[in-house]
């Protein structure tokens, strides 16, 4: 039976992870993402579930623990957030190009300095090139729905996947959650069956061998071609979890977006916040609507410019910022694939938001769509860089 | 959003703001309410004015805000209103719900409050003579209960009987003082 659970989105993580029931968990605790390791820790003490689970001495040790697990043959899972992620930098790189399909809960917080330990999309976004799957999560349901999904995904594209929650905001908020029994989750995510584990010892392998100007190439463009390949699976998958779960999932949410003139692009909880925005802007007669970016690794480009195109104009709203990039990460992606992708371009404003867990409010966002509706008017934008709720 | 109330919660750190918003929030979602509950994250430490919130709604809620204008607040610690600017935001039809052995009108005079419906139970007083000690938390979830009108408050009894159970296996005395809390408080909770 299912069981509609009150529970903090880092509780269905951990909930989910206990009913994926992982071989090895190898994870160092980090705010916000502590409740999980800590809660995860607690269901392998007590027997809860048949994982490993190795207590390191940092998020370097965990992710190179992890990796090794993996490489051995086992499904392997961490945790983390923030200086965490940074901190795994080197070995993250390690595990997508050795193909290893960790699945690993992030949990969006900003990055020092200055020390801050609230939401924004800083720390996983400076892991978007680092050949990881990303999936952002609106709420706790999602994640949860989305740690089920991931574990298949990561098998079948044999790539690492985070799948990221804001923190606190998501994290330590509780919502009602439903979840699925342990069985039915376990037949949805099948029998691990690595492809080349090392400890096949009838077939020995090499992995993580040097790889000079003479095949490091060839290597890397297999890399990339494995990343091209997975926007089907994930939409496969996310199909097969509907028909059995009944919720579905896509690269990107469209709300209201079949006849709108202006829209947003966010990710994340923000986005909830903005469909209120978007409802009760409609509810004034106003054409706008949102498109919650969901996949944002592999970059869903040629399907996301199609969804855009016909927009007069649209705010790409970031949790982080670029510092001296063309725009926030998000704009500039957004900005770039509609450039190449469609013949109709609409007007793009960028806005920065919410850096270190600054508060974005539904007013705010009917502003943002106010100055979107001044684009069309005037056919102009003054600035492509604006900025939501910060003292100038 | 249609029949949505939002509430907020004041404490200091220990005295569980936190856990009665938890608490209220699970109860109401065993009523079938969609709901969301979270506390105020900062530097917090035992008796440092603390906050936590509580959304309920009959449809999802999507907000992922915090909670500004307030329908109810609750005040688990009175001496916190000399300090806290505590009504900060609440509606001028907003209600406001105080530990306090003063009455609404008393408390209306102390502090100045204009507007609003004032609501008083004395919580400290009655965690000390059913629980043994000072708790208000589960005594004020009584009182919003009766002045909410939110949810019903035997459901929320046999729902909370059925939790404390689970928590406090070892300590029956616990489960019965606690009910027994919610109970007074919801009896006793006085309006203007």
């Amino acid at each position: 039976m299912r069981k509609l659970l009150a529970i903090t989105g880092n509780e269905a993580i951990a909930y989910a992870m206990k009913q994926i029931n992982p071989d090895v968990v190898a994870a160092y605790p980090i705010t916000p993402a502590t409740e999980i390791v800590q809660i995860f820790s607690q269901y392998a003490a007590d027997g809860e579930v048949n994982t490993e689970f190795v207590a390191v001495e940092s998020e370097h040790s965990a992710m190179s623990a992890t990796i090794g697990a993996s490489a051995a043959g086992s499904r392997a899972m961490t945790a983390t957030s923030s200086q965490g992620l940074a901190l795994m930098w080197e070995m993250l790189y390690i595990a997508s190009a050795l193909r290893l399909p960790i699945v690993m809960p992030e949990v969006n917080r900003s990055l020092s300095a200055p020390i801050n330990i609230h939401a924004d999309h800083s720390d996983t976004m400076g892991a978007r090139d680092s050949g990881w799957i990303q999936i952002y999560c609106e709420n706790a349901q999602e994640a949860y729905d989305s740690l089920i999904q991931a574990v298949r995904i990561a098998e079948e594209c044999l790539l690492p996947i985070m799948v990221t929650i804001d923190g606190f905001i998501i994290s330590h908020a509780m919502e009602g959650v439903e979840t699925f029994e342990d069985k039915d989750v376990q037949n949805f995510i099948g029998k691990y069956k690595p492809a080349h584990p090392l400890l096949d010892i009838n077939h020995p392998i090499t992995i993580g061998a040097i790889d000079f100007n003479d095949y490091y190439f060839e290597h890397k463009r297999s890399q990339i071609e494995a990343m091209n390949k997975v926007e089907p699976v994930i939409l496969k998958i996310a199909q097969e979890f509907n028909k059995t779960f009944g919720r579905s999932y896509g690269l990107f949410e469209e709300y209201m977006m079949q006849d709108a003139e202006t829209a947003i692009v966010v990710i994340g909880s923000t986005a909830g916040t903005a469909k209120v925005a978007v409802n009760n802007l409609r509810k004034q007669g106003k054409k706008v609507g949102l498109l919650r970016l969901r996949v944002f690794r592999p970059f869903p480009a040629e399907k996301l410019s199609k969804a855009l195109s016909n927009l007069k104009a649209v705010a790409v709203l970031d949790r982080s910022t670029g510092l001296n990039a063309y725009a926030g990460p998000v704009c500039t992606e957004v900005a770039s694939s509609l450039y190449t992708n469609s013949e109709k371009k609409p007007k793009i404003l960028n806005y920065i938001y919410g850096l270190g867990g600054r508060d974005i409010f539904v007013e705010d966002i009917e502003n943002v769509y106010k100055d979107l509706e001044k684009v069309v008017k005037t056919g102009r934008t003054e600035n492509l860089i604006n900025y939501i709720g910060v003292r100038e | 959003m249609k029949n949505m109330v939002e509430i907020r919660w004041h404490g200091r750190g220990g005295q569980g703001a936190k856990t009665a918003a938890l608490l209220f929030a699970d109860s109401a979602m065993s009523s079938g309410k969609f709901i969301q509950a979270f506390p105020e994250y900062g530097p917090e430490r035992m008796g440092a004015p603390v906050q936590s919130f509580d959304r309920l709604s009959d449809e999802p809620i999507t907000l992922h805000c915090g909670i500004t204008s307030p329908d109810i607040v609750v005040i688990l610690d009175p001496t916190l209103m000399a300090t806290v600017d505590t009504t900060a935001g609440v509606k001028d039809d907003g209600v406001i719900i105080i530990n306090t052995a003063l009455s609404p009108a008393q408390i209306r005079k102390e502090m100045g409050i204009k507007g609003k419906k004032i609501f008083t139970i004395d919580a400290s007083g009655i965690s000390k003579s059913t629980l043994g000690r000072e708790i208000p938390n589960t005594p004020m979830l009584g009182a919003l209960i009766k002045v909410s009108k939110l949810l019903d408050i035997e459901k929320v009894l046999d729902d909370t009987k059925k939790k404390l159970e689970k928590k406090f296996r070892t300590k029956p005395e616990l489960i019965e003082g606690n009910l027994k809390a919610i109970k007074r408080a919801y009896e006793e909770v006085k309006g203007e």
